[in-house]
């Protein structure tokens, strides 16, 4: 009786598998930076291409790096987020412009506002590749010491805000 | 008006099969004939009833009727025709009612077929077919109706994705789906067998073709899906071991499985236990592919619209047709008896030895499938698993179990002797092994993977030919060779034929892999490129219309030693509706090689970057499954069960059968 | 006409046609570009090599593993570079990893679990058919219809 019961076994074993695997999404890659230190760059700024920003700039504070373009329909999803939380003033945003184009960026900016301290661009994507960015918008949480600790992938919603990001901004500050 | 037909005939058909699920099960447990009888006509009813469903759904797409939210979804006003018509199960709802469509034709093909069968017996069966299709019918009718209205009415539809818009997508999913729901025949038959408790060698018998052609037509399915993502893609390749195409590898090769186990219970009436559970595992596996190409647990091509709550329900159906069958398995399963005697080396042990190889196989492939989604379950991290995995782990497998493919037909039944195989077999190992290693060295590259393939496939071929020499010398048929061969059984040469078609199989995997050439050319008009001996001139392109798109159409002039071969029109397409551009590769198919031309980009100048491909023996791919496939039809059409059919068994009293003792 | 002839021998490339160049502008760095891509995954597509895709995000990997291989980078450091930026994720060919243990291992596992079974059920089945024995009664039945059977033409 017993060796008969191995297939019921098995089965059960897998159908709780994918039982679990409804509540999963396979396509989210979750980032493989965090916890390490965030890859270095250094960039022409959008509104004023003779500057420079470079990420060692940014260290010593707790900031939100948010990777966007003008093309990507989420990122107007996530914009007035972004907008609210720069009026608030909790934390600083920092904007990453993904492959897109100068001119479109700042009318995009100029109608939809403006969340960030200084825009990057990053034109070609490299800069992408090296933060392990696979779509837009992807919004890195980094502390003091320059190292990722948050990947949000996809548009910022409130609730996520409230719950994951601006708790651990507190916590990061406050060392 | 006609949608709304369509749908109350779904609801109808839904009332029938509960009536066709219940009563004749319930009916044979309790010897009553007139709820026996229900079976039959209940069949025939749900048939009828879900014929009027298709063909509803089928007038709304030939009507352009935007009216209906799922035709809005896949059909569009400047679709052909065909297409529109093929677009009945271009997403999900729709193919749910092809599947049912086809369950009912199974079913009323069962109810036709059947009646050399115990009453009670086609009544569990037909009862079983019966519950399967309750499940189906009330999944459509609660959240994947295709006949759900969309008010109001869109102006045009959002057609049919253009990657579907080919003559593939009109037999591909009709032919897998013939298979995937023809296992659950096979399913039903063993359901019945371990109610009734009569688990028998005419339990085999009676199975044997209804999963033979099942498996005939998930060979040409599989074969088909894969033939089309060759000339569709645009990328020149025909297996990706994608989560959907798994999905229809795995019941494929339970069911050949199955097969081999079903000739040891047949002939031998030895391991029925087992021919049981493959035959669970085989329709299990049918259903475990319908959940995951819809329930968007695992990341595919081909996967259909995901919703969980769509998912769930095929989970929950999954978890109680399978789970309850295991169960009964477990109950029913060891009061079975044992059959006939054999040693462990012998025709039997050969067969069962490649069904342990093949199920190795088929559990090899789950794993690699669901892996990732174990270990993301577990929290364990993201992986993929793709072909370098599975190309790893498949050919060790299926390498011994094509060896015992040479040996076991020679194996005698009961016991056989390993040292006079060895030396009936010595001369087709000499030659399979001799052809194996000069083939690919007289062609220029030579690697071991090349000649382990070769030697397989040769390795078949040599020894069905000493096997015939043998048989046809001992046969007794007068009038020389013609009358020996009609003497074989037509279940012999199917079995012949089909391995004949693994062979030929084998060798256009291996020839492909081994010798297939490709060339990346950045191409103006005028000029040529050669590969494998055939030039070819680009002669520039041209705008072509079509009924739906626009297409830019090259036109290349390929030749060889100077004489024309042929002229190859690769076409990039735009399709309007959804505004999206479409690589038609233009292939020459041959005998002995395929020319493959895909048009890349437009470049500077009227030049177009072009990739080229020489591959040779790759139809052989295909046309190895389809012999496969023509075997097990002629292994079906074998005197034995054209007679069975014809024949009318007498009505055995169901007392007498149940106080049978199962011990055979 | 000499001079025609002349020409001719001249300028050969008028009387053939061009042989295309191929598409890349390195033949040897775009094979090896060719076999490191087609076990990398596309990371927003629906389940597709790096060298199949036509995704922008692929457009760019694809560039920058070129560029990885200019600069005489091993297959190794270019896998660990992605590796490093993107997971696992991004490779077809599972490493071996304690996690990805029972996935190499597994096949093999199952085929001896079921190689073991085999010959254990074949033993067993064969113990259970010696075991059985016939009374006196069955065993003169047995002699009586195997000689009926022998006379039957």
């Amino acid at each position: 009786m017993n060796r008969f019961l191995i297939p019921f076994g098995l089965f059960i074993v897998v159908v709780g598998f994918l039982a679990v695997g409804l509540t999963l999404n396979p396509r989210e890659l979750p980032s493989p930076l965090v916890g390490k230190a965030a890859p270095q760059f250094s960039l022409p700024q959008l509104h004023d291409p003779g500057k420079v920003i470079a990420s060692n700039d940014l260290k010593g504070q707790v900031w939100l790096l948010n990777f966007w373009a003008s093309w990507c329909g989420g990122c107007k999803d996530e914009h007035p987020v972004l907008v609210h939380l720069a009026e608030s003033g909790e934390v600083p945003i920092y904007g990453m412009d993904y492959k897109d184009q100068r001119n479109e960026a700042l009318g995009w900016l100029k109608e939809w506002g403006n969340p960030y301290q200084i825009v990057a661009v990053d034109e070609p994507g490299r800069v992408g590749i090296d933060y392990g960015v696979y779509g837009v918008p992807e919004t890195y949480v980094i502390d003091k010491q320059g190292v990722i600790r948050y990947k949000q992938i996809g548009p910022l919603r409130e609730d996520i805000l409230k719950t994951k990001i601006l708790p651990l901004v507190k916590e990061l500050q406050k060392q | 008006m006609i949608p709304e037909i369509g749908h109350y005939a779904l609801i109808l058909a839904l009332c029938v099969a509960v009536v066709q699920g219940v009563l004749p099960i319930y009916g044979a447990a309790v010897r009553n004939s007139s709820l026996m009888a229900v079976a039959k006509p209940a069949a025939r009813a749900q048939f009828l009833l879900v014929l009027l469903a298709f063909c509803c759904l089928g007038y709304a797409f030939a009507e352009k009727d935007f009216s209906v939210l799922y035709v809005a979804a896949t059909s569009n006003s400047q679709l052909p025709l065909h297409y529109r018509l093929a677009a009945i199960w271009g997403a999900h709802e729709g193919s749910l009612l092809l599947w049912m469509f086809i369950l009912s034709i199974w079913m009323v093909a069962v109810s036709f077929f059947s009646t050399h069968l115990p009453e009670a017996m086609r009544a569990r069966i037909l009862g079983v077919m019966g519950l399967v299709s309750v499940g189906f019918l009330l999944f459509m009718l609660t959240v994947s109706n295709p006949f759900e209205r969309l008010i109001p009415a869109a102006l045009d539809g959002r057609d049919l994705n253009p990657l579907l818009q080919d003559p593939g997508m009109v037999i591909h999913p009709p032919m897998l789906y013939m298979g995937y729901v023809g296992f659950s025949v096979a399913f039903s038959f063993a359901i019945a067998a371990l109610l009734g408790g009569t688990l028998d060698a005419a339990w085999a018998r009676w199975s044997r073709p209804w999963t033979t052609v099942a498996w005939c037509f998930m060979t040409v399915g599989v074969a088909m899906g894969s033939g089309w993502a060759y000339y569709e893609l645009g990328w020149g390749g025909w297996w990706f071991w994608d989560p959907v195409e798994n999905a229809s590898f795995m019941p494929w090769l339970a069911g050949t499985a199955l097969m081999h186990s079903l000739a040891v219970t047949d002939k031998r009436g030895g391991f029925k236990a087992w021919s049981v559970l493959l035959a669970i595992m085989a329709f299990s596996l049918s259903l475990l592919g319908t959940f995951l190409v819809r329930s968007g647990v695992l990341t595919s091509v081909h996967a259909f619209a995901t919703d969980p709550k769509r998912g769930l329900f095929i989970l929950v159906f999954l978890a109680v047709v399978i789970g309850g069958s295991l169960v009964l398995y477990a109950w029913r399963a060891p009061r079975v008896g044992l059959g006939g005697g054999f040693a462990i080396i012998s025709r039997e042990g050969m067969l069962l030895a490649n069904n342990v190889l093949l199920v190795a196989a088929l559990g090899s492939v789950l794993l690699g499938t669901l892996y990732p989604l174990f270990l993301d379950a577990l929290d364990l991290g993201k992986i993929s698993v793709g072909p370098p995995y599975f190309d790893t782990v498949f050919l060790p497998l299926m390498t011994p179990a094509i060896f015992l493919m040479g040996i076991g037909p020679l194996a005698q039944w009961k016991k056989a002797s390993l040292p006079a195989l060895a030396i009936r077999l010595r001369w087709a190992f000499g030659v399979s092994l001799v052809t194996a290693v000069a083939v690919p060295w007289l062609m220029g590259q030579w690697t071991p993977l090349i000649s382990l393939g070769l030697l397989l496939a040769f390795w078949i071929l040599t020894t069905i030919v000493v096997d015939l020499r043998e048989r046809l010398l001992q046969a007794e048929g007068g009038g020389g060779i013609g009358g020996r061969i009609a003497m074989l059984p037509r279940a012999y040469w199917g079995m012949v034929l089909a391995h004949c078609g693994v062979a030929l199989f084998i060798v256009g995997v291996t020839m492909v892999k081994g010798f297939e050439m490709e060339q990346d050319v950045r191409m103006n008009v005028g000029e040529t490129a050669t590969l494998g001996g055939y030039v070819f001139h680009f002669d520039g392109t041209e705008q072509f219309k079509g009924p739906n798109y626009i297409a830019a159409r090259g036109t290349f002039r390929v030749t060889k030693d100077g004489g024309e071969v042929t002229v190859m029109y690769p076409e990039k397409r735009r399709y309007f509706v959804q505004n999206q551009t479409m690589t038609e590769a233009a292939i020459s198919p041959g005998f002995l090689r395929d020319l493959y031309v895909s048009l890349g980009e437009p470049l500077e100048g009227g030049a177009w970057s072009v990739r080229l491909y020489h591959k040779p023996f790759i139809d052989s791919i295909w046309g190895g499954c389809l012999v496969m496939a023509s075997g097990g039809v002629l292994a079906v059409s074998d005197r034995r069960y054209r007679l069975a059919w014809r024949r009318k068994e007498a009505a055995v009293p169901a007392t007498a059968q149940i106080a049978r003792p199962t011990v055979s | 006409m000499r001079w025609l002839w002349v020409l001719l021998l001249l300028f050969p490339s008028f009387a053939t046609a061009y042989e295309a160049p191929p598409l890349a502008a390195n033949p040897q760095a775009e094979a090896r570009l060719k076999a490191l891509a087609v076990e990398l995954r596309c990371l927003v597509c629906q389940n597709q090599t790096l060298a199949d895709s036509n995704a922008p995000l692929a457009e760019d990997l694809r560039r920058e593993v070129r560029e990885m291989i200019a600069k005489d980078m091993s297959d190794r450091e270019i896998i660990d570079f992605l590796v490093s930026r993107y997971g696992d994720f991004v490779l077809y060919r599972p490493p071996w990893k304690l996690t990805t243990t029972l996935l190499w291992v597994g096949p093999f596992l199952l085929l001896g679990a079921g190689a073991i079974g085999l010959v254990f059920a074949l033993r067993r089945r064969q113990k259970k058919m010696t075991d059985v024995t016939l009374s006196e009664a069955e065993h003169n039945r047995v002699t009586q219809l195997l000689s009926e059977g022998a006379r039957r033409p």
